[in-house]
């Protein structure tokens, strides 16, 4: 460090600005293109014939052409019903998961509460220390929430950390002396929660709502311990085609053109899928980007 | 928190009781929480003791026969235990090495940039992959690393099938990981760099320093408390591998370094139905972690106190 502080000024470090600005760019495009090239490529081989992808002829563009793949994709039953369930627990597990973290940010967001303290550890605890997979598992089959909606979400608890950003956000970023004088004119903390904190707080609503909305939409692991094969969500589904490469038995029935054709079929639906389940959320986050800095760093002020 | 300095004084003069009642409809909204907290996150803590139990279901959690640390036995005498603490440790500490570095180098240079559009599209594109599901990712580095006609083989002109070689899973776990949250990792360093003072940049400026030097000498430390706290945090989890992208990514001819703790956990406990072994494993999963977060949080405001405050 001390040898390139003693150099000559102006060209300290080696480089003059518009040098560095030239480095700075390529560097920038490099990493744009390691980060998006993947997802393109299986964009273009999801428009492609999969023979042509597995001979190397689809990096730039697709090769004949084709939406075969998607077609397949929506004529299979088991994505479909995926599908349909993915949607039901993405939904109902956000509002769930949200709800859950307003009920307990706001509460803890007032500063004269009694036992706030000690409340807060309650929560906290379980951050840091669990029963694990086996004890919960037991919990969720004594109170009788297998096989059902509920075992997606209720094991999951409360998010204490977004609870805790939601709370910082309440406590910093909505005025002290708009609640103050809200209590004054005799709003109860009922009316000041609903008409007040919810309203001011779209921000870190539309964070919070994301954040569930992706965990829910991708979880799969919770559906394979605590639920059957036709109410398993999107991610499940796209295991067996994905992971275990199996066609399906729809899939061999529908074709005549034999092995190869069958074979043909399962890689296009591999690539199509893949779109299938990726696209909602990417196309959702950039619409509330905007919000991750204030929401991350509302958490990182205080933990 | 400034704005709330006034207001407790005068909260405690009324007395405890009085003020209980004031706000019994915050303790209404936390009702449900409570409830939800207490019977799924409490209730399988009090279920850690059948660690320590042959499990019975028909005679209840307390009424099942205590068999000490017999559990653990089994498990330290397993087989492959060794292996799979290695793996696990192993597979943790180099996500942590590679994995670590990456989002602070990318928030230095985008933070650098003057080019403000450029600077929004790299970002909106390096946070995508973090939203996207494991099954996905797996899935996608599956397709890519195919033996015949895998976008890597292709690539490279070859013919390997990576996830039958043991020595290419950890490689392999890492590189996708840093290239799924990697983007994701810098927000928290950006939004820390946004906060340096413009007349700073301006004073090195007219002083005649260089981009790197700017980078050296006013970014980099005022990261480096931020640094310091991410690296905490993530030191603390070391046990806790992800076990999903390992269990997707394992075939048989990789277990030699895809073997993880929490696959075993899994395996074991529900798979083979194994309750006492699964929750034993699983504890001693935990109380490591729990041990490094004391001691890595020691450690920390050890070097707080020095350096930073």
């Amino acid at each position: 460090m001390s040898v390139i502080s003693r150099r000559k000024q102006g060209e300290l470090g080696g480089f003059s600005d518009r040098t560095s600005d030239i480095i700075l760019i390529v560097f920038s495009l490099i990493i744009l293109l390691i980060v998006a090239y993947p997802l393109y490529y299986v964009l273009v081989a999801s428009l492609s014939d999969p023979y042509d992808v597995y001979a190397g002829k689809t990096f730039l563009l697709p090769s004949q052409f084709t939406f075969d793949g998607y077609k397949a994709v929506f004529a299979e039953p088991n994505i479909v019903r995926g599908y349909g369930n993915s949607i039901l627990y993405t939904i109902l597990g956000t509002i769930y998961s949200v709800a859950l973290i307003y009920l307990v940010g706001y509460p803890l967001s007032v500063p004269d509460l009694p036992g706030k303290k000690l409340i807060s550890i309650f929560f906290i605890i379980t951050m840091y220390f669990g029963g694990g997979l086996i004890p919960t598992y037991l919990i969720v089959q004594k109170t009788g929430i297998m096989q059902t909606v509920w075992a997606m979400f209720l094991p999951g608890g409360v998010a204490v950390s977004n609870a805790i950003i939601a709370r910082n956000y309440f406590e910093n970023s909505i005025p002290g002396a708009l609640k103050e004088a809200a209590s004054i004119d005799g709003a109860s903390h009922f009316r000041i929660f609903f008409s007040m904190i919810i309203p001011l707080s779209t921000p870190i609503l539309s964070v919070m709502v994301i954040f569930s909305m992706v965990a829910y939409w991708n979880e799969w692991f919770t559906a394979l311990i605590y639920l059957t094969n036709e109410q398993a969500p999107l991610p499940l589904v796209l295991r067996n085609i994905l992971i275990k490469s199996s066609a399906s038995a729809n899939q061999a029935s529908m074709i005549s053109g034999g092995y190869a054709e069958l074979n043909k079929m399962t890689e296009m639906i591999k690539f199509a899928s893949i779109i299938v389940a990726a696209a909602p959320m990417l196309i959702a986050y950039p619409f509330v980007q905007k919000y991750f800095e204030k929401g991350l760093m509302a958490g990182a002020v205080k933990g | 928190m400034t704005s709330t300095v006034a207001r407790p004084r005068k909260a405690h003069r009324k007395n405890l009781g009085r003020r209980i009642a004031d706000n019994w409809q915050l303790y209404v909204l936390l009702l449900i929480p409570v409830i939800i907290t207490i019977v799924y996150k409490y209730g399988p803590m009090y279920g850690i003791q059948i660690a320590f139990r042959n499990y019975n279901p028909g005679l209840g959690i307390t009424g099942s026969p205590w068999v000490g640390w017999k559990w653990f036995e089994r498990f330290f005498r397993a087989p492959n235990f060794d292996r799979m603490l290695w793996n696990t440790v192993k597979l943790s500490l180099y996500g942590l090495l590679w994995g670590f570095p990456v989002p602070i180098i990318l928030s230095l240079v985008l933070n650098q940039l003057r080019f403000k559009r450029l600077k929004r599209t790299v970002q909106t594109v390096i946070y995508a992959p973090h939203f996207i599901s494991t099954m996905v990712i797996c899935g996608m580095l599956r397709i890519f690393l195919s033996p015949s006609g895998g976008l890597i083989n292709l690539i490279a002109g070859t013919h390997i099938d990576f996830l039958t070689e043991a020595s290419a899973f950890r490689t392999i776990y890492v590189a996708s990981g840093i290239w799924q949250e990697a983007g994701w990792g810098t927000i928290i360093y950006l939004a820390t760099l946004s906060s340096i003072d413009a007349s700073l940049y301006e004073a090195a400026k007219v002083d005649g320093a260089s981009v790197f030097q700017r980078i050296l000498h006013i970014d980099i430390p005022c990261l480096l408390p931020m640094i310091i706290l991410q690296l905490i945090m993530s030191a603390s989890g070391i046990m806790n591998v992800g076990f999903e992208k390992a269990y997707l990514l394992q075939t048989d001819l990789n277990r030699a370094t895809s073997d993880i703790i929490a696959i075993y956990v899994y395996e074991q406990g529900i798979v083979s139905a194994r309750y006492e072994l699964g929750t034993a494993v699983g504890l001693f999963n935990t109380a490591i972690n729990i041990v490094l977060l004391v001691i890595v949080n020691q450690i920390a405001k050890k070097f707080g106190d020095v350096n930073f405050v």
